[in-house]
């Protein structure tokens, strides 16, 4: 090596250009490998560890195989959590996208004043979800909150939204829609992106409102749905701040969410073991279920490719 | 009928077309009374939040609704100072906000100029292994990195809410990416003639021009920072380290036997003051990067 620096090269010298740039590039993209790395990779890999262990935080871990999915699947307040997790998210996920695309396209009809009502539209979707779940619990407050007074006005008798187990989760779908106005600028610009020569061949060929509806905007929009599905679908599945503030869980478990059972057997009881195995399963349920949409959406995504053929 | 067959066709049309114009002004009226409708049941919940802090408690429970506080009870908001410490909160959670901003500014530009700009092999394959961590719910990490963060002895401080900001986002690499593929190479080419390294590019020509995406990113951190609720609930244990929303948590639990509605509310609208207000000045820039990343991602 270091006869060959005092030889005068003829070789190309190891630096090139090339390589110079790939060392820089590796140097500025270093740091997020590095946390790539140290905040996702370990922690997915640690985790799995600790999910076939019994670990209470103090102390060593001890490896106790599959005991922790068994104990799981063996555990009723488990299962609550999962019918409630899938029950919201089977509710909430559709009427999010339904409304707030009726919304985009309602206001994608050129009218004045469209930037005001996105304002008004988005602006719930800025704020805190601690103190959006404080106003609304206060809002469903039984016997002095806004609801029941604006029910009791029309003479009818409001229901105890979150101390009824039977209404109680639909309370939280209810106050979830109020933050679906983050979607319309991904709508609106979507909408805005589909050239207008095809709602003009459509109406030349006697196209109504709704088969244009239906026959160019929809499939033209099938991408940016399919995006809006798979994120609403994982956000759907992170319940967690609502019934926490909100409930506590309760009324009898009725708005018990994953979520919020997997924090409660991490730091309430400490079983981290059982509550990695928790998240594990999520993690998985949620890659299958990203997997399928994906795999399912050659059937009713439109690719734009396909037409230039 | 038949004695005017000549003018019916001429009639038929015009007459369609008249029908149509009425009928796409319906269509507009009944939209914008929807839309209309809509914005009324959308402000509703916070103007019941803003009016019940300046109520007296007695008004704010009385049956049926009042409508409006007369006189607005402003000595609630320092009633509630009194007894929370709103400012301390506050402080917090913009010192963890401000230095999150930072590490993410940094960081992750100076990725998404490599993931841009720089050839590396395997670049792109790193590339796609970090975006697919979005689809990754984030409670799965929590718990490996709580037992991570417990042994670095960094529980009860705020190194684990701060520190990882400085080692990028993928989202927000995603987002600056996406923006530097739009700058014309021509500019570089004209720096690295005149002997830029890479690292002059980036701080003097790639920055100055992806303003509106730093923008968007820095609000998008922001907002994110100060309404995070997971995070400093399971880091912080001292009370006068809590950030706003864990502190929010606390008050309300405090009352949760005999909850103090008018302060509740009082403390909530404090509480999210700074977003609206920053929402209303920067609302352009909080719907372009999403666009940017919604419909090109």
């Amino acid at each position: 090596m270091q006869t060959s620096l005092n030889e005068p090269t003829t070789r190309k010298p190891w630096l090139t250009l090339r390589r110079r740039e790939a060392i820089a590039c590796a140097l500025f993209i270093a740091p997020a490998v590095i946390g790539f790395v140290l905040f996702w990779v370990t922690p997915l890999a640690v985790s799995a560890y600790i999910s076939l262990t019994d670990y209470a935080l103090a102390g060593t871990p001890r490896f106790v195989g599959l005991e922790n999915y068994q104990r799981l699947f063996a555990d009723r307040l488990f299962w609550q959590a999962v019918r409630v997790t899938l029950t919201y998210a089977l509710i909430v996920v559709p009427m999010w996208i339904i409304s707030s695309l009726t919304l985009a396209l309602i206001m994608n009809q050129k009218l004045r004043g469209v930037a005001a009502f996105r304002t008004v539209y988005y602006l719930p979707a800025v704020l805190s979800g601690v103190a959006t779940a404080m106003l609304w619990a206060w809002l469903f407050n039984y016997r002095s909150g806004l609801l029941n007074g604006l029910l009791s006005s029309l003479g009818l008798q409001g229901p105890n939204w979150l101390g009824d187990k039977n209404i109680a989760l639909f309370s939280i779908i209810l106050m979830s829609l109020w933050t679906m106005g983050w979607y319309l600028p991904i709508w609106l610009s979507g909408l805005q992106g589909i050239p207008t020569e095809l709602y003009e061949a459509a109406e030349m060929d006697g196209a109504n409102a709704w088969q244009r509806l239906f026959n160019v905007t929809l499939p033209m929009l099938s991408p940016v749905i399919l995006y809006n599905l798979v994120i609403n679908i994982i956000f759907a599945t992170q319940l967690f701040t609502e019934p926490m503030m909100m409930t506590g869980g309760g009324p009898q478990f009725a708005t018990l969410s994953y979520v919020l059972y997997l924090y409660d057997n991490a730091f309430s009881y400490l079983k981290m073991g059982q509550a990695t195995a928790m998240a594990w399963l999520l993690f998985l349920f949620t890659l299958a279920l990203s997997a399928l949409v994906f795999k399912l959406s050659p059937l009713w995504v439109y690719v734009e490719s396909e037409r230039r053929g | 009928m038949a004695g005017i067959t000549s003018t019916a066709p001429l009639t038929q049309a015009s007459s369609l077309r008249r029908n149509r114009r009425w009928q796409s002004r319906l269509v507009r009226l009944a939209s914008y009374a929807v839309l209309i409708a809509g914005c009324i049941v959308f402000l509703i919940p916070l103007f019941w939040q803003v009016t019940t802090s300046l109520k007296t408690i007695q008004d704010a429970m009385r049956w049926p609704p009042v409508w409006l506080p007369l006189p607005p009870q402003w000595q609630n908001y320092s009633e509630l100072f009194k007894r929370f410490p709103f400012w301390v909160y506050a402080g917090n959670s913009a010192f963890i906000s401000a230095m999150v901003i930072l590490g993410t500014l940094v960081s992750s530009s100076l990725a998404a100029y490599g993931f841009a700009r720089l050839r590396m092999p395997g670049r792109d394959a790193i590339f796609v292994l970090l975006l697919a961590t979005l689809m990754l719910p984030g409670v799965v990490l929590v718990i490996p990195q709580f037992v991570m963060f417990q042994r670095l002895q960094w529980v009860n401080t705020y190194n684990p809410l701060i520190i990882p900001a400085f080692f990028g986002s993928p989202f927000f690499i995603f987002l600056l990416r996406q923006f530097f593929l739009t700058i014309p190479r021509e500019l570089e080419d004209a720096a690295r003639m005149d002997g830029a390294g890479y690292l002059r590019i980036w701080g003097q020509i790639m920055l100055p021009l992806a303003g509106p995406a730093l923008i968007a990113v820095a609000i998008y951190s922001f907002v994110g920072t100060w309404n995070d609720f997971l995070g400093p609930l399971i880091y912080l244990s001292d009370r006068e380290k809590y950030t706003v929303a864990v502190a929010l948590r606390y008050l309300a639990g405090g009352m949760r036997s005999r909850p103090e509605y008018h302060l509740l509310m009082a403390a909530a609208t404090l509480s999210i003051l700074p977003c609206i207000l920053l929402f209303f000045a920067a609302q352009r820039w909080f719907i372009q990067g999403q666009v940017f990343t919604g419909v090109k991602g």
